[in-house]
């Protein structure tokens, strides 16, 4: 080892531990059963996650933060693998379009895109403000990008015309050449933005808050509530939906891992 | 029956009746399979990307233009938000903590992005990826453990107070100052893993080269190495800067919206206790756009003209 790789060394152990310091503060916060004077709590227990799981508010939030996320990516999946599909094998020319809608909402913030909703669905005919569907709407596009790129690069990297041309010489009828060839192959590239799409729908704030609010309470905005009366109660709630998210990851990764290795069997 | 004049029409015929039943055929695989078996295959996602972005934004840019009645035409709204102090303000606040916050990421994206080009490829990928996972720690948890740390009784205070440390003596993680702290907290992560990439393509030959040659360190990465970075570099921060204009979450619970910023105002126009004004939020929404459009588009243009000395990268 170099004497120059000492410096390099040290400034990323600095980076590492500027990034930890507030995620170790969250988890000891959680399990410190009081933490005023000292420097280390003085005391742990699970007295917070067992307060925690007593509110009767805070099960059904985590329930409906993971149910929108759920259908919204379900929904999204449904949707945008055959429009994907369509595009990328039978009208390529049309997918600089696509690929400027889908960008959009990856440059625009989500405060604007609450405005929009608002004005259209507070009123009028569709009012659905303040309910499920306008989240799964909202959150339908806010994940658009992270799908789009996770389909594309998986037809892609399977060669799906070249796939759907041999299986029509063969006589299949495309739909049949779609389900039994290209969805089993593009499923495990899909379960990874599956992944990134619900850590980012569970940690949704500003639509959440604004668009539904406390008439449909989701875990952020029920943190954000509960984060003026009690820290240790606020720690134990951000504790358990990281690791609701750890685990769901962990269950997608299995999940793609066997399917990546079904065909082999 | 004139077989020899049929016999030499024939080839010519049938190669034109070839020829029209393929334009049929590739007409109809066009129009018949995409206008009427594909649409079905495209309309749920034209129908959901129309109800919840594209009409939604149009309304954004059409409703800017309405007075606060929400009818006619005019460019009142566009008026208040930029002669009413309290919403320039917001527009200043949301510029200085955006632009601090980016110049500091990017500084520590940039340094950590070299460092982790030259440190052992186990330790690099973990880091790399723990960068991934802590990108998405932002918003409200973000802005609560922060408190927990540097607030009133925050564990650093603590730890500093009984060092006999004033370090943090004049530090009010309530103030810009915090914001600033805290917006760069989530900017180093994202800055590493858009930059790191293009640090490793920095040669360690490059480098060998120029000290060959007799350049020291700083020389090359004055003359070389940040030249041939500057699209990368200028690229990761108009993210990072467009990335802090949108913030919304993380000001809003660390300030309960009591510090003045861009998204706060957009958001309090729309669902606030005090007063609403949905037409007002939409021109201060376009204003947000605008700024967002232009430090896409100033980066575009710088890069284009550093495009002479940087390298190309697929």
């Amino acid at each position: 080892m170099r004497e120059g790789n000492v410096r390099h060394y040290l400034v990323v152990a600095a980076i590492v531990l500027f990034l930890l310091l507030p995620l170790i503060g969250t988890l000891l916060y959680a399990l410190a059963t009081n933490w005023q004077t000292t420097i280390l709590p003085e005391s742990y227990s699970l007295s917070w996650f067992i307060k925690l799981f007593a509110d009767p508010r805070f099960l059904p939030s985590l329930c409906r933060s993971c149910l929108v996320s759920g259908i919204t990516i379900l929904v999204n999946l449904a949707v945008m693998i055959p429009a994907i599909f369509i595009v990328h094998v039978y009208l390529p020319r049309w997918d600089r379009l696509l690929q400027a809608v889908i960008t959009i909402p990856f440059a625009i913030p989500g405060v604007i895109l609450a405005v929009g909703l608002i004005s259209i669905y507070s009123k009028g005919p569709v009012a659905i403000a303040g309910t499920i569907w306008i989240l799964i709407g909202a959150y339908f596009v806010v994940i658009l990008p992270f799908m789009y790129w996770a389909i594309k690069n998986s037809l892609n990297a399977i060669n799906a015309v070249v796939l759907m041309e041999a299986a029509e010489t063969m006589g299949a009828p495309a739909w049949k050449a779609f389900l039994m060839v290209i969805l089993p192959n593009i499923l495990k590239g899909v379960t990874h933005a599956a992944m990134i799409s619900f850590s980012i729908l569970l940690g949704e704030f500003v639509i959440a808050n604004i668009l539904a609010g406390g008439s449909y309470e989701t875990v952020q905005v029920f943190l954000y509530g509960r984060m003026k009366e009690s820290g240790h109660l606020s720690s134990a709630i951000v504790v358990v939906y990281y690791l609701l998210i750890f685990i769901v990851s962990a269950v997608l990764i299995l999940l793609g891992g066997y399917l990546n290795k079904r065909p082999e069997t | 029956m004139p077989g020899g004049a049929a016999r030499s029409l024939t080839p010519g015929v049938l190669r034109l009746l070839h020829g029209v039943g393929r334009l049929a055929a590739k007409l109809r695989r066009e129009l018949g399979h995409s206008l009427k078996k594909r649409i079905w295959g495209l309309a749920p996602f034209i129908l959901l990307v129309l109800a919840f972005e594209l009409l939604p934004l149009l309304l954004v840019v059409v409703n800017g233009f309405r007075n606060s009645e929400g009818t006619g035409f005019s460019l009142a709204q566009y008026q208040i938000a930029l002669t009413n102090p309290y919403y320039l303000q917001s527009i200043g606040n949301s510029l200085l903590i955006s632009l601090l916050s980016s110049v500091f990421g990017l500084a520590v994206a940039m340094v950590g992005s070299y460092s982790l080009t030259r440190i052992a490829p186990r330790i690099r990928d973990f880091v790399l990826m723990y960068s991934g996972m802590t990108a998405n720690f932002a918003g409200v948890p973000l802005a609560f453990a922060f408190i927990i740390m540097l607030g009133q009784n925050g564990y650093i205070n603590i730890i500093l107070r009984h060092l006999d440390l004033h370090w943090l003596e004049g530090f009010n993680i309530y103030t810009w100052k915090g914001l600033v702290l805290i917006y760069t907290y989530f900017q180093i992560p994202l800055g590493i893993l858009v930059l790191y990439p293009a640090f490793a393509g920095i040669r360690r030959e490059w480098m060998e080269c120029a000290s060959t040659l007799g350049a020291s360190g700083a020389q090359f990465w004055i003359h070389i190495g940040v030249p041939v970075l500057s699209r990368s570099i200028l690229g990761t921060f108009s993210l990072l800067f467009a990335n802090a204009m949108g913030a919304y979450a993380t000001a809003m619970a660390l300030t309960a919206g009591n510090y003045n910023l861009l998204p706060i105002r957009i958001g309090d126009l729309i669902s606030g206790y005090m007063f609403l004004n949905p037409y007002l939020a939409s021109a201060l929404s376009v204003l947000l756009g605008a700024v967002l459009v232009c430090a896409v588009v100033a980066n575009d243009l710088l890069a284009r003209q550093q495009r002479g000395v940087s390298h190309e990268r697929g």
